[in-house]
């Protein structure tokens, strides 16, 4: 299983396509955060990083699926998965793997952001004036958001064979469990239908332990989100009807 | 006996691929698995690797079920799939490195370089494997297969677009191979059975029509050419 997350994360690395998503993204990032006005940190005039952390999911939706859009779909075009399928691996060890791969690009996407939090320590009055702890918990809730939207990701990298659509219907999929029951919870204010589909939704676990509060129950809600969805890729390959 | 296949057989939806076969295969000897195109006999091959599940049937590979013990019966493949998938991205060596590291094989340096020399890759070691040509991809699928000393080898048109230095090349490569080893291999060529295979199995629309050695097939069909013999059988 280890030689398979390898050569993932390997091919990764070796081609443009990771560098190129990454730094559009962490371009995005900076673009969004220090320079257009509308939701600049510096006009904003607080020393904190939470406009960050709204923005960082909308831009997650476009990056995570194109990191992970290739990782089933390529091999099922080019025809290549025979060559794990017939390995001495199970179905859930490759998946697995990749899934891994793409969560390890995730993390390396994230780190030049902690230039963020050092800017704002340096430019807060007085000096290191943020709220250390918020920021570690925002970090920790937007890793388990990458690592649910990835999921995501794999998931519809595995139902066809065209990564265009893979792309797209991750994005989709992200954007939906991300703000969608959000959304439709509104229909159903004040009702515990309501209260059930806000709790369904991605946002209100995300904000809760953006908070810097570590909930149980927010960590079950991401582990069981990663789980159902790779579940689903298992059985979206264990097929092979293709 | 390494290969026991027990009515196996396969559906897609509506249509049967293979109807329920049974054969076997013994050590030390190369197995020539013929029939038309659409026979069923890739299918049948994927089957036996693990890559399709059966709809029904069983089949044994050196004592263990495809069914059951599918991990052990993998590591005891060596499998050419047809049109030889490759990850044209990686290196010769990155490549074959990385199919041993996921057989934990050993002295993987050392494995690797003994592959390389087996199939005579050795000119083309440090180039990209899209780089290329059909001839020396397909040594490099036979590497992959060769490279865990599987017991049973299975390869789907081993020989196919191949120029004929390299048809005779390969062809001595399998045969010295299959002196160990269980060989099945598919093909489409006749003279190359005749020159290679021990044992012949025809199928036809996924039902075994011929399952014999060489040597018998032509005296109980009186017929020395088995481009006849296979006419014969496959046009009804």
């Amino acid at each position: 299983m280890y030689a398979v997350f390898k050569r993932e994360l390997f091919s990764f690395l070796n081609s443009l396509m990771a560098y190129i998503t990454i730094g559009i993204f962490l371009l995005a990032c900076a673009l969004l955060l220090w320079f257009f006005p509308d939701t600049s940190i510096l006009d904003y005039g607080y020393a904190e990083l939470s406009s960050f952390f709204n923005l960082a999911p909308f831009l997650f939706m476009f990056l995570i699926p194109a990191i992970t859009m290739r990782s089933f779909a390529e091999e099922r075009r080019e025809g290549t998965y025979v060559l794990l399928a017939t390995r001495p691996l199970s179905d859930l060890q490759i998946i697995l793997a990749k899934y891994f791969a793409c969560v390890v690009l995730l993390f390396f996407a994230l780190i030049p952001t902690l230039v963020y939090y050092y800017s704002i320590y340096e430019l807060g009055y007085p000096k290191g004036n943020i709220d250390t702890g918020a920021v570690i918990g925002s970090y920790l809730g937007l890793f388990l958001l990458g690592k649910a939207f990835t999921a995501i990701g794999i998931f519809a990298s595995s139902i066809t064979k065209n990564q265009v659509i893979a792309f797209a219907v991750a994005v989709f999929l992200c954007f939906f469990t991300y703000s969608g029951f959000d959304s439709i919870s509104k229909v159903f204010e004040l009702q515990y239908l309501g209260t059930v589909l806000v709790n369904l939704g991605i946002n209100e676990h995300y904000q809760s332990i953006s908070r810097g509060v570590l909930d149980t129950r927010d960590l079950i809600y991401f582990i069981s989100f990663v789980l159902l969805f790779l579940g689903l890729t298992k059985l979206a390959i264990g097929g092979r009807k293709w | 006996m390494s290969i026991k296949v027990k009515e196996l057989a396969k559906n897609f939806g509506q249509q049967k691929a293979v109807g329920g076969i049974s054969f076997e295969a013994k050590p030390g000897r190369i197995l020539g698995f013929l029939g038309p195109n659409g026979a069923g006999k890739s299918t049948t091959m994927k089957m036996l690797t693990g890559y399709l599940v059966p709809s029904s049937g069983d089949a044994e590979i050196c004592g263990k079920s495809i069914l059951t013990d599918e991990l052990a019966v993998k590591r005891a493949i060596g499998y050419l799939p047809e049109n030889t998938p490759l990850y044209l991205d990686m290196y010769v060596r990155e490549f074959l490195s990385f199919v041993a590291q996921t057989y934990q094989i050993e002295n993987l340096a050392h494995r690797v370089e003994e592959v390389i020399k087996q199939v005579g890759l050795t000119p083309e070691q440090h180039k990209k494997i899209g780089m290329l040509s059909k001839g020396y991809k397909q040594r490099i699928g036979l590497a992959q297969a060769i490279i865990h000393q599987p017991q049973v080898l299975i390869l789907d048109e081993p020989t196919s677009g191949l120029d004929p230095n390299q048809l005779t090349d390969i062809r001595a490569l399998i045969k010295n191979l299959g002196q160990d080893k269980t060989v099945i291999l598919s093909t489409h060529i006749m003279q190359e059975v005749e020159a290679i295979c021990d044992d012949v199995i025809i199928i036809n629309k996924g039902k075994l029509v011929a399952n014999a050695s060489l040597a018998e097939l032509k005296k109980t069909h009186a017929s020395q050419s088995l481009e006849e013999i296979f006419k014969k059988l496959t046009l009804i």
